[in-house]
C-alpha cells in the first residue's frame, strides 16, 4: 500500500475517459433519448386532439341529427293540417257545388213545372173553348159571341 | 502458484498481492509504476467505454434495439439519479462524469469476481507475467486518483461557481455563522471536511474491494487441505462470489454519487 507514480497515470487515464465520455458518449445518446421522448409526447398530444376532435365531431352529429328530427316532425305536423284543410275546403267546395246544382235543378224542375202548367192551361182553354164552340155552334156565331169567347180565353190564361 | 519458492500460505498471499511494477524514474519510491492496475485499468475503461460508444454511434431516436435499450437503460438510470441530485446544467459535466466513473468503476470492481487463481495461472503461461494484480481498485492508487481528481474538480467548481472571493467567504462563514469569532471554528470545521471527503470516499471503495479480494485468497487456502477441503473452499468461494455482485455493484454506485454529491455542493452556496 503505497503511493506512487500509479496514482498520477491513473488520473490521467480518468480525466481522457470523463473527456471521452464527454464529447462522444454523452451528447448523442442524450440527444437520441429527447428525440424520441418528444415524438412520444407529440404523438400523445396528435392522439388526445383527435380524441377530442371526435368528441366535438359526435356532438355536432348528434346535434345535427336531432335538428333533423325536429325539423321533420314539424314537416309532417304542418303537412297533416294542410291535408286536413284541403279535406276541409274540399268538402266546403263539393257541398256549394252540390247545393248549386240543387237549386238549378229545382230552377228548372220550376220552369219546367210552369211551362208545362201553362202549355196545359193553353190546352185547356182550348179544350173549352173548342168544348164551348161545339155546344153552341149553333146558337153561338163566333161572330157575335167573340168578345165572350176572348173574355173565356183571357180567364183561362 | 508456479513460484520457485515452496507454496505457504504466506508466500500464496504475497504472490497474489505483489504489483508487476516499473520504475519510471531512478531514485525516489514514487516513480514507481504498477503497469498491471494501469494496463487493467486503460483496457476496462477502453472496452466498457469503447462498447457504450459503439451502442451510442448508431442510437436512433425511433424504436431502439436490444441493446441501445440496455445502454439507455444504464444512462437514464444515472442520469435520474444525477438529476435528483444535482441542479444545475448536468450534461455539460456531472452526469457525463458520474456514467465514466460508475461504468469504470464497475468493471474494476467485477475483475474481483473472475477466480483468482485462475486469472494468475493465465496471466503466468498465456502472457508470461508472474505477477499481475488484476483489480485495479485493490490498488490504494487507483481509487485515490478517482478521489483527489474528483476533490480538484472540486475546488474548480467551487471557485467557478461562486467565485474565490464566494469560495472563502463559505469557507469562513458556514457552517455556524458570520460573527468573526466564529471565522477560526469555520475554518477548521472546513478544512476537516475537504480533507476527510477524499478520504473517505478513496477509502470506502479501496477497503470493500481489498477485504473482498483477501477473502477470495482466504478460501483459497482452503484448498492446501485437500479435497474434501477443496470443495468446501469452493463452495464458501462460490457463495462470497455471488455475495460480491451486491458489494461490487453497490461499491460502485456510492463512489459516482458521492462524487455527484461533493460536486453539486461544490456548485451550491450554503
Amino acid at each position: 500500500m503505497n503511493i506512487n507514480f500509479t496514482l498520477i497515470s491513473q488520473a490521467i487515464a480518468f480525466s481522457v475517459f470523463i473527456w471521452f465520455t464527454i464529447k462522444y458518449v454523452w451528447p448523442p445518446l442524450l440527444r437520441a433519448i429527447e428525440e424520441r421522448q418528444k415524438t412520444i409526447a407529440d404523438g400523445l398530444a396528435a392522439g388526445e386532439r383527435g380524441r377530442h376532435e371526435l368528441e366535438i365531431a359526435s356532438q355536432r352529429s348528434s346535434d345535427v341529427l336531432k335538428d333533423a328530427k325536429q325539423r321533420a316532425s314539424e314537416i309532417i305536423t304542418q303537412a297533416e293540417k294542410r291535408a286536413t284543410e284541403v279535406i276541409e275546403e274540399a268538402k266546403k267546395t263539393a257541398r256549394e257545388e252540390g247545393d248549386r246544382i240543387v237549386a238549378g235543378a229545382k230552377a228548372d224542375i220550376e220552369h219546367e213545372i210552369f211551362s208545362a202548367k201553362e202549355v196545359l192551361r193553353q190546352q185547356v182553354a182550348e179544350l173549352a173553348v173548342a168544348g164551348a164552340a161545339k155546344i153552341l155552334r149553333r146558337e153561338v156565331d163566333s161572330k157575335a159571341h167573340n168578345d165572350l169567347l176572348v173574355a173565356i180565353r183571357e180567364d183561362l190564361k | 502458484m508456479a513460484s520457485d519458492t515452496e507454496l505457504t500460505p504466506t508466500s500464496y498471499i504475497e504472490h497474489h498481492l505483489t504489483y508487476l511494477t516499473t520504475q519510471v524514474r531512478e531514485g525516489s519510491s514514487f516513480w514507481v509504476l504498477h503497469v498491471d492496475t494501469l494496463v487493467t485499468s486503460i483496457v476496462l475503461g477502453v472496452i466498457s467505454l469503447g462498447f457504450i460508444w459503439l451502442v451510442v454511434r448508431k442510437a436512433t431516436s425511433g424504436v431502439p434495439s436490444k441493446t441501445q435499450a440496455f445502454v439507455e437503460l444504464a444512462v437514464e438510470f444515472i442520469d435520474n439519479e444525477v438529476k435528483n441530485t444535482f441542479h444545475g446544467n448536468r450534461h455539460v459535466f456531472v452526469a457525463p462524469a458520474a456514467l465514466t466513473i460508475f461504468v469504470w468503476v464497475l468493471m474494476m470492481n467485477a475483475m474481483d469476481i473472475l477466480p483468482i487463481d485462475i486469472m494468475a495461472w493465465i496471466m503466468e503461461h498465456a502472457f508470461g507475467l508472474h505477477n499481475w494484480k488484476i483489480v485495479p481498485t485493490t490498488d490504494i492508487n487507483t481509487t485515490f486518483a478517482l478521489a483527489l481528481s474528483i476533490w480538484l474538480l472540486m475546488l474548480f467548481f467551487n471557485v467557478k461557481v461562486k467565485g474565490f472571493g464566494g469560495w472563502m467567504h463559505e469557507l469562513f462563514c458556514t457552517p455556524f455563522g458570520k460573527n468573526p469569532l466564529l471565522w477560526l471554528l469555520n475554518l477548521l470545521f472546513n478544512f476537516i471536511e475537504y480533507v476527510s471527503k477524499p478520504l473517505s470516499h478513496s477509502l470506502r471503495l479501496f477497503g470493500n474491494i481489498y477485504a473482498g479480494e483477501i477473502i477470495f485468497l482466504l478460501l483459497g487456502m482452503w484448498a492446501a487441505t485437500g479435497v474434501s477441503g477443496t470443495i468446501f473452499g469452493a463452495i464458501l468461494g462460490a457463495g462470497w462470489a455471488i455475495f460480491h455482485i451486491l458489494i461490487v455493484t453497490l461499491q460502485a454506485f456510492i463512489f459516482m454519487m458521492l462524487t455527484v454529491v461533493y460536486l453539486s455542493m461544490a456548485h451550491e452556496s450554503h
